[in-house]
């Protein structure tokens, strides 16, 4: 493997497929119910206890409007690790583990996407699938997100 | 290699806060007239072992002041000296200037070194022989004076001074240097600095001739103008002692190795991982005797027996690993007889301390809590409690007033109690101050309620400000910190015979007594501290104001009605308050009613923080994981009471 190779893990929003650093991800495991938390954006689900930790829970679907909003038996939870925290996130489905080079990955368009730009690393193809790289630290430590509070997000 | 020194440095910092704490304690407990050898012993070992290691991190300022009160602890070891009070007092001092010397090392803060000279002279001039307090005193005196004397003029004088100054500083190197080396070789390594002690021993020689060398150099600077000379001339003396003072030192340091502790130093972020992860193997094997209860036949039985020795096993590893993090009460009561000792004598009062319990074990992160409170508990009790020893005696009482500091386990709380045999609390002052300071009072309270006003911010009853109380800052935050930690705080008090100050704890930070109450789906946690009853409440006791705020009315008062749904946004099984139940719930300024669908049951509880990985919940002060693995929110009732009291500005002040 080229040195500067880094691994994604794709996941499938809706209709696109999407990459994140593979670093990030804690572990992947299937949905369970939630404790509801009272004054959340509907798309923070609520809480779930991993192992001791009390660790939210954010339905990307719910977030950017994509795919179709059910929970079942199939519905998939990405546990990530970020600046410190723990958080999960509920996506559509979870394909494989791509490594990519730098320069198989392109710049990022400004447009067609459910993510605001900000929160992308670049477009890369794969098997003639395009798949899409998401700074997921960014996108999860974003004050859109509000997942951390803005002092708790400084010192993590 | 930096970060490996730094390393060492946090386990040096460790011991020599232990040591000083070692140290005070037995300093404390040294009986002036017949002083016990072993004691005396195990002070100069703490010396000792802080100045070894200061030396090697090149902590200069801990050394040089340790190594000075190792000289005098020799001395007095050596039976050559006679222990004084005033010498506990200062040794006492320098333990607390050496504790801020290390505090400033650890923060990497700017040193005292004014306050080290000081003390270094000092201590200098009692190792030197001023054995009395009076020459002590007029010693510094002199050296006030002389001092002064040396800013307006004899240029050359301070020169002089100076000299013998650095020949100490030479000295002390040479005496760290000459530790390492057999002792033969130490006669040469002395030798081998000609110049500064030849200096000094020059002038000493000189004052030789005099027939009593040390009350002249008490005087000198008082009366005559070359005071530079016997201030000096003390050094010397003190520089004599010292190779005496190095061969017992060798001889003491193999028998510390000898006292080796059991104990090993662990960090408490790993102690909480691991609490954690047993806490898991609880709920997964309740989890599993669950689903064991599904099985049937012959393997059933085997099953079940297996997973009762599982469920067994798996309490008795929560217990012992929570008991890693209790430490015994001592470690905060130890600092009080030094409290007591320094404020009866400052008082002028005669006061014993006596402890009991000191054994009670305690979570870590609550006995550091305590010591706030408990100080000023102890303070309070000692300046406005007990009274002074004329007062006593013309009471009839014992001229020495006992303050007693007692620890307990009862159940699943610790009782810390402070109990004074004082006057007591004065009722009629207590409710003269109320009238001043505009606080509701009923016409005829009981004892209880009067108590409870010294509790109200900014109440003071003591006639005079004094530097040790009556500020009026106390109790009002010794009760907000001792419920910060989950606790209350109880008042007896009889009238000439004393009060007593209970506080009420629970075992450890982490847990906490709650009540599981339910919403729709959902589990909350209401801390019990805070909850009065739980009541259905009947429909003809429930009024509603204009929108649809609603009040309870129970025993002639009324309580505004909280729905916990609305808070919490959840769909509940209940929205007719005469359906569910009302929790009534109190905090420090309001009163009001919880309603929820049901009650589930009370339990302790586990706190886990929300913030870890989320952020703070208005109206949550935590999580905690249910026997079944789910997350079960644990409601704020202080914040939840502000909310009340905003939407309605009826809440009951109490």
């Amino acid at each position: 493997m080229a040195v500067d190779a880094q691994e994604f893990l794709t996941f499938t929003l809706g209709d696109e497929n999407y990459g994140l650093d593979i670093l990030t991800v804690k572990e992947i495991r299937g949905y369970e119910s939630v404790t509801k938390i009272a004054n959340a954006p509907p798309f923070i689900k609520g809480v779930i206890n991993l192992r001791g930790d009390i660790v939210p829970i954010v339905d990307l679907r719910i977030k950017f409007n994509v795919g179709k909003v059910t929970y079942d038996e199939f519905t998939i939870v990405i546990v990530l690790h970020i600046h410190n925290r723990i958080v999960g996130i509920v996506v559509d489905g979870v394909s494989d583990v791509v490594s990519l080079l730098k320069e198989q990955v392109l710049p990022p368009p400004n447009f067609g996407v459910a993510f605001d730009s900000r929160y992308l690393l670049g477009l890369a193809t794969v098997n003639e699938q395009m798949i899409i790289l998401v700074n997921i630290s960014e996108l999860i430590s974003s004050e859109e997100m509000g997942l951390f509070d803005a002092s708790a997000e400084t010192s993590g | 290699m930096s970060i490996d020194m730094k390393q060492f440095h946090a386990v040096f910092f460790e011991e020599s806060q232990e040591h000083l704490d070692e140290m005070e304690q037995l300093l404390l407990n040294v009986d002036v007239a017949t002083p016990d050898s072993e004691m005396l012993n195990s002070i100069f070992r703490a010396a000792h072992s802080i100045k070894g290691g200061s030396g090697i991190f090149g902590f200069d300022a801990l050394a040089s002041v340790t190594h000075i009160m190792e000289s005098l602890l020799d001395k007095i070891r050596q039976g050559k000296m006679a222990i004084t009070t005033d010498m506990v007092d200062l040794f006492l001092s320098s333990v607390d200037q050496l504790k801020e010397i290390l505090h400033s090392y650890r923060g990497n803060e700017e040193l005292n070194w004014a306050g080290v000279y000081d003390l270094t002279k000092q201590l200098e001039l009692v190792t030197a022989g001023k054995t009395t307090t009076t020459s002590d005193n007029e010693n510094k005196n002199g050296y006030g004076f002389f001092t002064e004397f040396e800013k307006a003029k004899e240029e050359e004088g301070y020169g002089f001074f100076d000299e013998p100054m650095q020949t100490v500083q030479v000295e002390d190197e040479s005496f760290g240097f000459f530790d390492d080396l057999p002792d033969p070789v130490s006669e040469p390594a002395l030798a081998s600095m000609p110049s500064p002690v030849q200096a000094i021993n020059d002038y000493f020689g000189f004052f030789e001739d005099l027939p009593s060398p040390e009350t002249t150099a008490a005087f000198a600077p008082v009366t005559e103008t070359p005071a530079v000379v016997p201030i000096t001339s003390t050094k010397p003396s003190s520089s004599l002692e010292k190779p005496t003072a190095i061969a017992s030192t060798k001889i003491k340091n193999t028998e510390a190795v000898n006292v080796e502790s059991s104990s090993i130093r662990v960090d408490v972020a790993k102690v909480d991982q691991l609490i954690n992860l047993v806490g898991e193997i609880v709920i997964t094997q309740s989890m599993m005797s669950l689903l064991g209860k599904n099985l049937e036949g012959a393997l059933a039985e085997k099953f079940q027996a297996v997973a009762n020795e599982l469920e067994r096993n798996t309490r008795e590893i929560q217990e012992a690993v929570m008991s890693i993090r209790m430490l015994p009460v001592s470690f905060v009561f130890n600092r009080f007889p030094r409290v007591v000792r320094d404020l009866s004598s400052k008082l002028g009062k005669q006061i014993d301390l006596v402890i009991e319990g000191g054994e009670t074990e305690l979570d870590k992160g609550l006995t550091e809590k305590l010591v706030d409170p408990l100080t000023h508990l102890v303070r309070n009790s000692i300046d406005h409690g007990i009274e002074s020893a004329e007062m006593r005696t013309a009471l009839g009482k014992n001229p020495t007033g006992t303050v007693t500091l007692r620890a307990a386990q009862q159940g699943g709380n610790i009782v810390i109690s402070i109990k004074d045999d004082g006057s007591g609390l004065n009722r009629e002052r207590i409710l003269e101050k109320a009238r001043e300071n505009n606080i509701a009072i009923s016409d005829n309270p009981k004892d209880e309620e009067v108590w409870q006003l010294i509790f109200a911010p900014g109440f003071s009853t003591a006639a005079a400000v004094t530097d040790v109380s009556g500020r009026g800052v106390g109790m009002d935050v010794v009760r907000r910190n001792v419920q910060s930690l989950g606790g209350r705080i109880d008042i007896e008090s009889r009238a000439g015979q004393g009060a007593t100050f209970t506080i009420h704890l629970p075992l450890t930070l982490a847990i906490v007594d709650g009540m599981c109450v339910s919403v729709g789906e959902q589990t909350f946690i209401v801390p019990l501290v805070h909850i009065i009853e739980s009541m259905q409440p009947a429909a003809k006791d429930i009024r509603t104001l204009a929108g649809d705020d609603q009040l309870l009315h129970v025993r002639n008062e009324y309580w505004p009605i909280l729905p916990l749904y609305k808070v919490m946004q959840l769909q509940p099984q209940h929205t007719d308050v005469s359906k569910g139940i009302a929790v009534l719930v109190e905090t420090n300024k309001y009163r009001f009613a919880l309603f929820v669908d049901d009650l589930v049951g009370q339990q302790q509880v586990v706190i886990k923080s929300l913030e870890q990985h989320y952020k703070r919940v208005e109206g949550i002060a935590g999580a905690t994981i249910m026997g079944d693995g789910s997350v079960a929110l644990i409601v704020d009732v202080e914040s939840l009471a502000l909310t009340v009291n905003n939407k309605i500005h009826l809440a009951v002040a109490v």
